[in-house]
């Protein structure tokens, strides 16, 4: 089955699910549903467009984003950035945003062996601690968020 | 750009690539005449730390060795015997000891590690309470008994009724687990070397337990550490002496089979 097809099968059925269920699928329980086509979420998680300015906050953050743990990015001020994946500089010209936002929604669609997590899905981990089970990294919103900031990066 | 591998790389070319981030790497590597590309975690520190680990008036673990030394003689429980009334000098008796372990312990049919055998020795020969896991006398007598070892290759695993319990810690090892959904092997086969965040993530090796961890401000077991990755990962933690800890403490020890302990190490 198609991402897309998998997501409309999802909205679908996700109606008749009593909500205990409601976790198996692309849309971790309680959240807004998307469609994956080729290797992009096209359609905002959201209906409330992204800030940019909130963004670039959740991705400096040490307990929200946690991205500058593995990337580094056009962040002067902060001094401990990572170096276990790519600069985010120009990130924004490279990919679309709907290709940034299924690399945050879930990265190991496009590779299974990637170590950039799943930032919005509850289904598939393991030993998760007690404090954050079945809850995702980012809300939906918090994804918009950052899609919205990393799609700045242009340079 | 696509990240650089260097768990994946020859252990040449990784040294190399490592050598002009960390110059202290290189060099390390060779005067201990490592041709397979191992190296503990002392060699991702800086050169401050290494030299607090090499002086043993500058070493703060060395404290909690001198307080192990006093424990050793010290007469406890039921029965009024210190280990030292069966054990004698440690310095013979005890001589590689902390480099087998975790051990084989037929009694339970299951490896137990340093810690758990010095309780195993206080309840059955001294006839006195355990310790408390991380407490500060249990910490000491590890740590004193880890020092006999220093210096000396780790032996751990070698015992053949070892083998389902090394296998389990390894599958422990490559499990992606937590919110994170990352592996050890991730970090430390996959990227070590690499800064996470500020901390160049080393390759796992438990060469110098218990440690002196300047973050910590304090000493710690190899389990207190276990703990923290996995806390960062977002994982849940077993209680401290789970089988799950032991059987991943055995399997890390076995994975540094004939590196040489550091027992009382610092580490950032
Ligand atoms: C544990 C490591 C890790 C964390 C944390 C992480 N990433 Fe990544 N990310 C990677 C790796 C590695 C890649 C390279 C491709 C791959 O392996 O999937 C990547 C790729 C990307 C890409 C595609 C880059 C390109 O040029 O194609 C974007 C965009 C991205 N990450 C954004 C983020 C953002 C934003 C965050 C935080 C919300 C984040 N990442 C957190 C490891 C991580
Ligand atoms: C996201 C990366 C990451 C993951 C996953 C991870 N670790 Fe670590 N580990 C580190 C870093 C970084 C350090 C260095 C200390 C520090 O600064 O926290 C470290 C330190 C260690 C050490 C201490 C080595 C020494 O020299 O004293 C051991 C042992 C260890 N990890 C084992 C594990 C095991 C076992 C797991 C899985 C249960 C694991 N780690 C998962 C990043 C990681």
């Amino acid at each position: 089955m198609t991402g897309a097809a998998a997501g409309l099968v999802l909205a679908l059925a996700l109606s008749a699910m009593p909500a205990q269920v409601r976790a198996a699928g692309p849309a971790p329980a309680g959240e807004p549903a998307y469609a994956v086509v080729g290797d992009e979420i096209p359609a905002p998680l959201t209906g409330q467009p992204g800030d940019a300015a909130r963004g670039r906050a959740i991705a400096a953050s040490r307990q929200k984003g946690l991205c500058l743990l593995c990337h580094s990015g056009p962040f002067p001020e902060e001094r401990f950035q990572g170096n276990l994946a790519p600069d985010l500089a120009g990130v924004g010209a490279r990919l679309s945003e709907g290709r940034l936002r299924l690399r945050l929604v879930d990265g190991r669609r496009l590779d299974p062996d990637t170590i950039m997590p799943s930032y919005y899905r509850t289904d598939g981990l393991n030993r998760v601690g007690a404090a954050w089970r079945d809850r995702t990294l980012l809300t939906a919103q918090e994804i918009e968020d950052l899609v919205a900031f990393l799609a700045t990066l242009r340079n | 750009m696509t990240p650089r591998q260097p768990g994946r790389m020859t252990a040449r070319a990784a040294l190399a690539g490592l050598a002009a981030a960390l110059p202290a790497v290189a060099c390390l590597a060779q005067q201990d005449g490592r041709q397979d590309g191992r190296l503990s975690g002392s060699a991702f520190m800086s050169a401050e730390t290494r030299e607090m680990q090499a002086d043993d008036a500058a070493n703060p673990g060395m404290l909690s060795v001198l307080d192990g030394e006093a424990l050793w003689s010290r007469k406890e429980g039921a029965a009024g015997r210190a280990c030292a009334d069966c054990h004698s000098d440690a310095a013979t008796s005890m001589r590689g000891v902390a480099a087998r372990f975790p051990a084989f312990d037929a009694a339970r049919n299951a490896p137990v590690n340093l810690d758990q055998r010095i309780n195993i020795c206080r309840a059955e020969k001294q006839g006195a309470a355990p310790f408390a896991w991380e407490s500060p006398e249990i910490l000491a007598l590890s740590a004193y008994v880890g020092l006999q070892s220093r210096g000396l290759p780790i032996t751990a695993g070698e015992d053949p009724r070892l083998a389902p319990f090394i296998e389990r810690g390894r599958g422990f090892y490559s499990l992606r687990q937590g919110q994170l959904d990352l592996a050890c092997a991730s970090c430390h086969d996959d990227n070590w070397g690499r800064l996470l965040g500020s901390s160049p993530i080393p390759q796992a090796h438990p060469t110098g337990y218990p440690i002196y961890r300047l973050e910590w401000q304090g000493m710690g077991s190899l389990q207190r550490r276990l703990r923290n990755c996995l806390a960062g990962v977002r994982a849940e933690p077993f209680a401290y002496g789970a089988p799950e800890y032991v059987e991943l403490e055995l399997f890390l020890m076995t994975r540094a089979h004939g590196m040489v302990m550091e027992t009382p190490a610092v580490r950032p």
